[in-house]
């Protein structure tokens, strides 16, 4: 089942065409991981599925991306599509305000006014995340006293709080400890089965050890996109080996 | 050798002049005090100015008026400005250049300036006459770059990731900019409000040209009042009564302090909250 569909998408930033014709359909409860050099135009793909490019200034898409079906771009609604589609940042970037706070903000948002659900909805999105046990007493406490990785789980869990589809994550254990960065890929694991995730990965291994499948991006271009064995143990295309082996990048 | 000389030479310079920036304050207050306490009496405080009592209470009043009215004219104008020019303007836009430009020359001039203006514009074009009204509306003038400028620093100030954050969760700008950047920025915010408080207290130029020194506590914003500043200047000018002048500055002072402990206490909360 395929949850995204893009059809020849290109992105221009003024003049600078960052993504060329890109066609790919990404599957449904399913974990696929972007990977390739800086500036390959891995990220900028991923903010297309939530029009995050749209704040950008000068950035301009063309081809459509499809998601369940109906053509995003032309959806005037983007606060309910990035409802649909949540985002997980590079770096934590949780509100300067109660950790409470934090992950009601999402569904107050959306309407949500009940004490009881909000307190429901905040329960349930801090276990998910798995950061419930060490968050549940100083729900009320700021979370900016949290450590990197609690930060992060916590900005899973503010995501997950207004109920998405699809979980888009920009390289969210670069800035954190091994620890933390393996308790986040076993809650990626967990949480195919509800969402469907697109990671964004600078980290070969992490590729291998939580994604189904690759998309191997270069110069804007995707080169090479599969199960995620086939293309670490016998990609296509000369590039996306030299990649993987470490040959450069 | 040589670097050990150096060394304590820069201790010394250091020491030196922290020591004489806390002595001049502490002159400066202790001397105000040791002038002003001493005639320091219930009658300064009687509610109608006359000669004999030289009251300044209708003063102290005038001044809370003043300052109260002049932030809330300058304050959700300056503010609202500030965020359209950071949260909603395109950048490069020619718009925010000129606001931009325009704030910084006004900032810059000499209050008096802002006098003679309100006087000529407010005073008499409008006919507003020597007023709390074209006082305060001066004043507004006269802080409104300074809110701006400072509201401009504490916006840019906040981490875009706050913004993505919030737009990834479906969040609008307005909500963005309302419950995310704004509580963000609120205690910078707060920094230029107080400093606008200092220049208005501290003001008298531009007030004795446009809400004249009439020394009873005004009847409405029609009416001409002075603000203890003003009250001050008039004293102290007229020679007669300095030590009711000192003791004026006295009262200046614990006003001052008390805005200041109350806007920083203040800050603290909204940083925490």
């Amino acid at each position: 089942m395929e949850k995204f569909r893009l059809s020849d998408v290109s992105l221009w930033y003024n003049d600078f065409k960052a993504l060329k014709d890109i066609t790919m359909d990404i599957a449904a409860n399913e974990v696929t991981a972007f990977i390739g050099p800086s500036g390959c135009g891995k990220s900028t793909l991923l903010k297309s599925l939530n029009r995050m490019n749209d704040l950008v200034e000068g950035c301009r898409i063309t081809g459509s991306i499809q998601l369940d079906g109906q053509d995003i771009y032309k959806d005037p609604n983007i606060n309910g599509l990035r409802k649909r589609v949540g985002m997980v940042f590079q770096k934590p970037n949780p509100f300067p305000m109660s950790i409470y706070d934090n992950i009601a903000f999402g569904p107050r948002t959306h309407g949500v006014k009940s004490r009881l659900m909000l307190d429901d909805l905040v329960e349930k999105a801090l276990r998910d995340a798995a950061v419930w046990e060490e968050t549940k007493d100083r729900l009320k406490k700021s979370a900016l006293s949290l450590s990197g990785g609690q930060q992060q789980r916590l900005c899973i869990a503010r995501a997950l709080a207004v109920e998405p589809q699809v979980l888009l994550m920009d390289e969210p254990t670069s800035a954190l400890d091994p620890i933390s960065t393996s308790k986040i890929e076993e809650l990626v694991t967990q949480l195919k089965e509800r969402y469907t995730i697109v990671i964004v990965t600078h980290n070969m291994q992490q590729a291998t050890r939580i994604s189904d499948k690759t998309a191997f991006f270069l110069l804007g271009e995707l080169v090479e996109y599969g199960k995620t064995e086939q293309v670490f143990s016998l990609p296509r295309d000369k590039r996306c080996e030299d990649y993987i082996t470490g040959r450069f990048g | 050798m040589k670097q050990k000389i150096t060394d304590t030479l820069l201790q010394v310079a250091t020491w030196l002049a922290a020591a004489l920036t806390f002595g001049a304050l502490f002159f400066l207050i202790a001397y105000i005090l040791a002038r002003g306490i001493p005639h320091i009496r219930p009658s300064l405080f009687a509610l109608h100015y006359n000669t004999q009592n030289v009251s300044l209470l209708p003063a102290l009043i005038t001044t809370v008026l003043t300052v109260v009215l002049s932030l809330a004219v300058a304050v959700p104008l300056g503010l609202f400005t500030a965020i359209y020019l950071v949260e909603y303007a395109k950048r490069g836009n020619c718009l925010v250049a000129l606001v931009r430009m325009t704030a910084e020359t006004l900032s810059g001039i000499p209050s008096i300036v802002y006098g003679l203006f309100g006087m000529l514009f407010f005073v008499t074009w409008l006919g507003w006459g020597f007023s709390i009204l074209a006082g305060t509306f001066t004043l507004a003038i006269m802080i409104l770059p300074l809110i701006l400028r400072t509201a401009e620093e504490s916006l840019k100030a906040v981490p875009d990731a706050y913004r993505e954050g919030a737009f990834g969760l479906g969040a609008g700008r307005l909500r963005t900019v309302f419950r995310i950047v704004l509580p963000a920025a609120a205690p910078g915010i707060l920094a230029g409000v107080i400093l606008a408080v200092g220049r208005i207290v501290g003001e008298t130029a531009a007030l004795i040209y446009t809400a004249g020194t009439v020394a009873q506590i005004p009847e409405s914003l029609m009416a001409s009042g002075r603000t203890l500043s003003v009250h001050m200047y008039a004293l102290s000018s007229e020679g007669l009564y300095t030590g009711q002048a000192y003791a004026t500055a006295v009262v200046l002072l614990v006003l001052v302090a008390g805005i200041n402990t109350l806007s920083a206490a203040l800050a603290k909360k909204i940083g925490e909250g």
